[in-house]
């Protein structure tokens, strides 16, 4: 499904990704780590197709696309998606109107009409009961004044409606207790099949007891310096990173 | 001969086509009187540093169009909020037009200025309102030299005017470039509560320009509100001068919605004359090509205990440019005054730009008073993040654009207003948005 091959991708001349490989297939979990600083959240943009990243050298190829001239909302059209570490607020745009206008574009964009109201609403009201999400919450503006925990739930929402091939979750769990934990760990779950991919980004191995990861990688200085299984996740749990960075310099 | 000459001159033919023993006509001569000694303002005068109107003076307007009536509703539908009943006061060339007007005399007086100064039951109040608060600058002295038609609106106590009253100027293009002087006088007694809407609207590309003066007056507990649509073609400019008497416990709002004309110039005047009063100044303008828009706005707290409530918002594309002016004087014996000020704005290209000012003269100790301005740039993490999730960029910038304005749109009350302007702003940013407004 996915295709990394040696990116390499920088910001205002920076190096941030310097030579990343990674192949995700269909039906799998991949979970990224890493300490802070080392590119995860870039690797995430640089896929979603943030403007900002140059990317220099290397491609990413998705169900065997080159998607490096992809625009962002062309990337969500072919079914890619980006829970954001930071999601962003957007006062006078409500929740509900953003998911309308994002289903309609999506749909759009595939030639298809607008959702029928009736249906919109059933499909709205059917992910916020997944995701344990108030009513009233629908009508407010964007992210505006929720919590840490609000905000990663209405990502996991918006996955739940979008409903994409591959999605990479960027510390979803980080601003989460344990009941949203598993409120936002059961909604993946729900929507994971055999036909889509989920990467995802994470510091702790506490998310990845609900979302079980098939693969394991560590990025280290903006290179994939280490992969494994679930057994790795544990690994780091325990031991930290230095013992990665070591074994990198030696 | 440049036009003020011209107008000058055209004074002695004006004084023939109307009655000069009208008690008002020596309000008009001392005007005209004002207007030739003080000319045009030019950017040497602070209130105009910003806004030339030099270019849109240069065209040899005729400045007494021909009467003409050849409209059909049908060809002008769209330029009225049709969905809704109202009276209409609808002008053709500066001439009244029954045909698309609906005006009334039953328990109020929803007509024509003409009408108003010509007979004798309209005197008193005449009198009593006509050029009371209209300030003796050059532009509004040289509407008042030239006032002879317009909307009259007077709202006697306790009414609540069951539909709101739309005030329309069509320019008929039918000469080469016209100059129109409407003169509207608004009159809400004790109690009382009206909904205007007023456009102007040039149906060619001929060259217009409105200099208009309107004196609205909330008696004492009177609701008014206002909502000016500007979205006229862009060789349309338009100097709007409007002035608001407020009395005790009145609550006024003017929504300004300025979208299209080449010049836009609006001196909107607050004057609060009694106790817990509450006026609203609201605005959004998104302009692009070489337009121009400048709000020059004044909320003079006269007496304590009252409320503003400025908010303009501004999106300035291509070589737009805008300006903001907003004065605050608050009079020494206004204490307790809450007056709220707030400009931002989103410039959308590197040509375009604005130029924004708040001017606080605050002599009394006890009050709120906060102003702030913003110029910025679309919020580009933001137009990321809707862009991930499949809204393309134009969608995305007219959404967040949308979102932007919605606080002003949010106090309109007239839902086919606020469905109008939505759409207006749709079009204007070249997108169908995938929900309702
Ligand atoms: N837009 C940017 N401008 C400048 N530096 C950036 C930008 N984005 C990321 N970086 C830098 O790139 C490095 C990696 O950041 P990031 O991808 O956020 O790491 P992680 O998510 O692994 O913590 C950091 O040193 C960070 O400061
Ligand atoms: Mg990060």
């Amino acid at each position: 499904m996915l295709k990394i091959n040696n990116l390499h991708a920088s910001v205002e001349d920076k190096a941030i990704l310097r030579g990343v490989n990674l192949e995700v297939k269909a039906g799998e979990v991949h979970a990224i780590m890493g300490p802070n600083g080392s590119g995860k959240s870039t690797l995430a943009a640089v896929i979603a197709g943030k403007e900002e990243y140059d990317v220099e050298e290397g491609e990413i190829l998705f169900e065997n696309e080159n998607i490096d001239e992809l625009a962002a909302e062309e990337r969500a059209h072919k079914g890619i998606f980006m829970s954001f570490q930071y999601p962003v607020e957007i006062p006078g745009v409500s929740v509900t109107n953003f998911m309308k206008t994002a289903i309609n574009e999506t749909r759009k964009a595939k030639g298809l009409e607008d959702m029928p109201a009736n249906e919109m609403l059933k499909l709205i009201r059917e992910k916020s009961e997944l995701l344990e999400i108030d009513r009233k919450f629908l009508s407010r503006s964007l992210n505006e004044g929720f919590s840490g925990g609000e905000k990663k739930r209405n990502e996991i929402f918006q996955m739940a409606i979008l409903e994409p091939k591959l999605a990479i979750l960027d510390e979803t769990d980080s601003g989460l207790d344990i009941d949203a934990l598993r409120i936002v760990a059961n909604g993946v779950n729900k929507l994971k099949s055999k036909d889509n991919a989920v990467i995802v980004i994470t510091h702790y191995q506490r998310l990845l007891d609900y979302i079980v990861p098939d693969f394991v990688h560590v990025l280290h200085n903006g290179k994939i310096v280490k992969s494994g299984t679930k057994e790795l996740a544990h690994e780091l749990e325990e031991k930290g990173y230095d013992w990665i960075k070591e074994e990198v310099n030696a | 001969m440049d036009l003020k000459e011209k107008l000058v001159s055209s004074f002695l033919a004006f004084e023939n086509q109307v009655d000069v023993d009208s008690p008002i006509h020596d309000v008009r001569s001392e005007a005209i009187k004002t207007f030739e000694e003080k000319g045009f303002p030019s950017k040497k005068e602070e209130a105009w540093k910003y806004t030339s109107l030099n270019t849109i003076l240069k065209h040899d307007y005729s400045v007494f169009p021909k009467q003409e009536n050849a409209l059909e509703f049908s060809d002008v539908k769209k330029y009225f909020i049709h969905d809704i009943d109202s009276y209409k006061i609808v002008f053709i060339d500066g001439k009244y037009t029954s045909h698309l007007s609906q005006t009334t005399h039953d328990s109020m007086d929803v007509c024509l200025m003409s009408a108003a100064l010509a007979k004798p039951k309209y005197r008193l109040v005449i009198e009593n309102y006509f050029n009371k608060i209209a300030t003796k600058d050059s532009l509004s002295s040289l509407n008042t030299a030239f006032s002879s038609e317009g909307a009259y609106i007077h709202i006697p106590k306790n009414k609540l005017v069951e539909k709101p009253i739309q005030i329309i100027h069509f320019a008929t293009g039918n000469e080469s470039a016209v100059m129109l002087q409407p003169r509207n006088l608004i009159v809400v007694d004790e109690n009382s509560h009206v909904q205007i809407i007023e456009r102007h609207q040039s149906l060619t590309d001929n060259p217009v320009l409105t200099n208009s003066v309107t004196e609205i007056y909330a008696n004492k507990r009177a609701i008014v509100d206002y909502y000016k649509v500007q979205n006229d073609n862009e060789n349309a400019s338009l100097i709007d001068n409007t002035f608001i008497n407020q009395k005790q416990e009145s609550v006024a709002s003017v929504h300004t919605f300025s979208f299209g004309g080449k010049l836009t110039r609006n001196n909107l005047n607050f004057f609060q004359n009694g106790e817990r009063i509450d006026s609203t100044l609201k605005g959004v303008t998104i302009i692009g090509n070489k337009q121009h828009v400048d709000h020059n706005t004044l909320v003079h707290h006269i007496e304590p205990n009252c409320e503003s409530h400025q908010d303009y918002k501004g999106i300035f594309g291509d070589s737009a440019t805008g300006v903001f002016n907003g004065k605050v004087i608050v009079n020494k014996e206004a204490q307790k005054t809450n007056a709220f000020q707030a400009n931002n704005n989103i410039l959308i290209s590197d040509k375009a730009s604005i130029n924004t000012k708040p001017q606080l003269e605050i002599f009394a100790d006890d009050v709120k008073c906060s102003h702030g301005c913003t110029i910025g740039q679309l919020d580009e993490s933001a137009m990321f993040y809707m862009r991930s999730r499949g809204i393309p960029e134009k969608e995305a910038k007219a959404l967040l654009m949308y979102a932007f304005s919605n606080n002003v749109l949010s106090s309109v009350k007239i839902p086919e207003i606020k469905q109008r302007i939505t759409k207006i702003i749709a079009t204007k940013l070249g997108v169908k948005i995938g929900f309702d407004l």
